[in-house]
Order: structure tokens, then C-alpha cells, then sequence
């Protein structure tokens, strides 16, 4: 799994749901996208061990 | 989760909308708010000529694209910074999205045409980077957009950027900012018409938007941002959100609805003492404005 923002990878093991993924994570889900493979995931999928996660923050912090 | 509108596999799921979307019905979703954002506020009319102000990042390029699948004639601005390790990448991502599509991308280099990059500039200036920074996105977008005849300039301000700014505006209860702070802003005085049609989607919405229609932007966040006071208003509001989705769009549109007009008399009366600044002719308030006095500092 990678997480960026900063970049880092981390294993976790599965199967999990998308939102429990987040919430042991202590990530608030309105402030990333979780993207497994190529495509977006919602939060009620679930993940195997083999899935390959990328958690995306979307939060910018401009203040134009 | 199933599709709202067509009932296949979600990709994504919106709660405040309390649905769940699959790739095509989702980017419909963000054309159709977009377009009900620009009709509801009169934000473009028909032959308008718009100029884009494109970071790189996902607002942005998800705004342009979203313009240009809705008819509008609109290019690109991209204004460099000069921020190492960040401001080329940025620049790399806009280009690419013009050459893919074949639009017109205008390009500023802030140290090249201007002569100071924000990190030196607003540490020589003792301003805040993004103060500095903000500062001059606002008087560089609006003179390239004077200068090269168009008409409006459309920024990438979302709903997440938004509902901050205002959240920040009212605890410190900065009247004359919130006289200011509409997604519209006329032209005249030596402005050109500045729109923000992003203001019904969230920032997770735009950045599903780039992932889903296949646009790169810079994922990477500003190093000069980190820490800065506008994101902790944001984790305040998705805390909130969270909880309670709808939150931040109830906060924000029930500010435009219900309590704008009480604060726009304060912003109109600024607006009547405006004078051009002696030195580059933009409106302001003293006899030379912000801009000027910021380009003296950050370059001598």
C-alpha cells in the first residue's frame, strides 16, 4: 500500500473494507481517494492481500 | 455501492450527495454542477473569452477540461513561482495537458518577467509565502487577462476552498472580506470578471475528476503550504463533515444566501474609493498598490 504526502509504503493484510482500512489508519476519508490498481474504490470494497492501494490525499493547502 | 444514475459498479461515493457514482455518471455529475454553478450565478455569457489560471495541480486542470467539454472559449494562464523542487514539475503538468488537448497555454515566470521567486521575495518582503504568493496570482492573472482581452478569469476554488476561507473570515469576523468573498466578481475599475465554478464540488471531486478522466496533475502539495492556517481550517471542516456529511456546502451556500448581503455594503464602499496605483495602474486603495510595493521590496 502507498501512501502518499509523503511518499511511504506500508503492508497491511486484508481482507478489509475500504473505510475500515482508513479508520485504523486514523485517515478521515473526505480528505483522500483510494485508488486500487488503476481505478477509484468506494468505500464499501473490499481489499485482499494481493490488492496494490494507493491512498491520495486531495487536501491542498493554497490559500489564494 | 451501485451507480445513482445507472445502477452499474461505483467508482466513487459522494456522501453529502448520499450516492455513489460509476466513471461516466460521475463526470457528468461534475459537468452538470459546473454548468448549474455558471448559470445559477451568471458567471460566463455566450462568446465570453476565459482565461484559465492553471497550477498543475487538480483543480485546475479538472476545471479547464470541464470548461472546454462545456463549449466555453477558454485558455490557459500558468504562472511560475520559482519554488524549487515544486514550480517545474507544476509547469510540466500544465503543458502536458495543453499539448494533449491542444489548447493555448499562456505562460508568466515570476523570476523571470517580474524578478523574485516567492520563497526569497517574501522572505526579503517579511510577508507570509502564501500571502505573497496570493498577492501575486491576483495581480498577475488579472493583468494578463486585461492585457490579453479577455474577459473573465476563472480560478479553481472549490468547496473545500472555499467553506475555509469563509470558516477563517468569520472567526476573526473580517467584515470587509466577507463582502468580497462571491463566487462572482464584476468587471470594471481596471478588473476583468473573476468566476469560481468550481464552488459545488468538493476537492475530493475535482482530484476523482483528473484520476477518472485520465488527467495527471501534481499530487504533491506545495512545500511553502505545510502548516499553514487555511489547512487547519480544512481538517477543522472535514472533521465535521465527516459526522455530518453536507456541512461544509450548508456552511457556504447558506453564507451566500443568508448573510452575504449584510456584509457587501463595507466591500462596495472600498470599491468606490479605488484610484489607479502610480506606478503599474492597477486599482487600489493607496497611491501605489500591494503588488508594487511588494515587487520594490522583494527586489532590491
Amino acid at each position: 500500500m502507498v501512501l502518499r504526502n509523503p511518499r511511504r509504503e506500508i503492508d497491511m493484510h486484508g481482507p478489509m473494507r475500504v473505510h475500515a482500512l482508513l479508520e485504523r489508519l486514523e485517515i478521515n476519508r473526505e480528505s483522500v481517494l483510494v485508488i486500487r490498481g488503476d481505478t477509484l474504490v468506494t468505500g464499501d470494497v473490499q481489499l485482499s492481500d494481493d490488492d496494490q492501494v494507493e491512498i491520495r490525499p486531495v487536501v491542498s493547502g493554497g490559500c489564494a | 455501492m451501485k451507480c445513482r444514475r445507472c445502477k452499474a459498479p461505483a467508482v466513487i461515493d459522494v456522501r453529502r450527495h448520499n450516492a455513489g457514482f460509476c466513471r461516466d455518471c460521475f463526470l457528468h455529475h461534475c459537468r452538470e454542477q459546473v454548468r448549474k454553478t455558471i448559470e445559477d450565478f451568471e458567471m460566463l455569457a455566450p462568446g465570453d473569452r476565459v482565461l484559465v489560471a492553471v497550477s498543475g495541480g487538480k483543480d485546475s486542470l479538472a476545471l479547464w477540461d470541464i470548461l472546454r467539454d462545456l463549449d466555453y472559449d477558454v485558455d490557459g494562464l500558468y504562472l511560475g513561482l520559482g519554488i524549487d523542487g515544486y514550480s517545474d514539475e507544476s509547469g510540466v503538468y500544465a503543458r502536458a495537458y495543453a499539448d494533449k488537448v491542444g489548447a493555448q497555454l499562456v505562460e508568466i515566470d515570476l523570476p523571470t518577467d517580474v524578478g523574485f521567486d516567492i520563497p526569497t521575495g517574501s522572505r526579503i518582503a517579511r510577508r507570509v509565502p502564501c500571502s505573497a504568493c496570493g498577492l501575486s496570482k491576483r495581480h498577475l492573472f488579472n493583468q494578463a487577462a486585461v492585457d490579453g482581452g479577455y474577459d473573465v478569469v476563472a480560478t479553481g476554488h472549490n468547496l473545500d476552498d472555499e467553506a475555509a476561507v469563509l470558516f477563517g473570515n468569520v472567526l476573526r469576523w473580517s467584515t470587509e472580506y466577507l463582502g468580497r468573498q462571491l463566487p462572482v466578481l464584476p468587471e470594471g475599475n481596471g478588473f476583468a470578471r473573476k468566476v469560481k465554478p468550481l464552488v459545488r464540488l468538493g476537492e475530493r471531486e475535482t482530484a476523482a475528476y483528473c484520476v477518472l478522466a485520465g488527467i495527471d496533475y501534481q499530487v504533491e502539495e506545495c512545500p511553502m503550504a505545510a502548516g499553514n492556517r487555511h489547512l487547519g481550517y480544512k481538517s477543522a471542516l472535514n472533521a465535521i463533515e465527516e459526522q455530518s456529511p453536507g456541512s461544509k456546502h450548508a456552511f457556504y451556500f447558506g453564507f451566500l444566501e443568508k448573510a452575504s448581503p449584510l456584509f457587501t455594503p463595507e466591500a462596495a464602499a472600498e470599491q468606490e474609493q479605488l484610484q489607479q496605483c502610480a506606478r503599474c495602474g492597477t486599482p487600489t486603495t493607496g497611491e501605489v498598490c500591494a503588488f508594487c510595493r511588494l515587487v520594490e521590496r522583494a527586489t532590491r
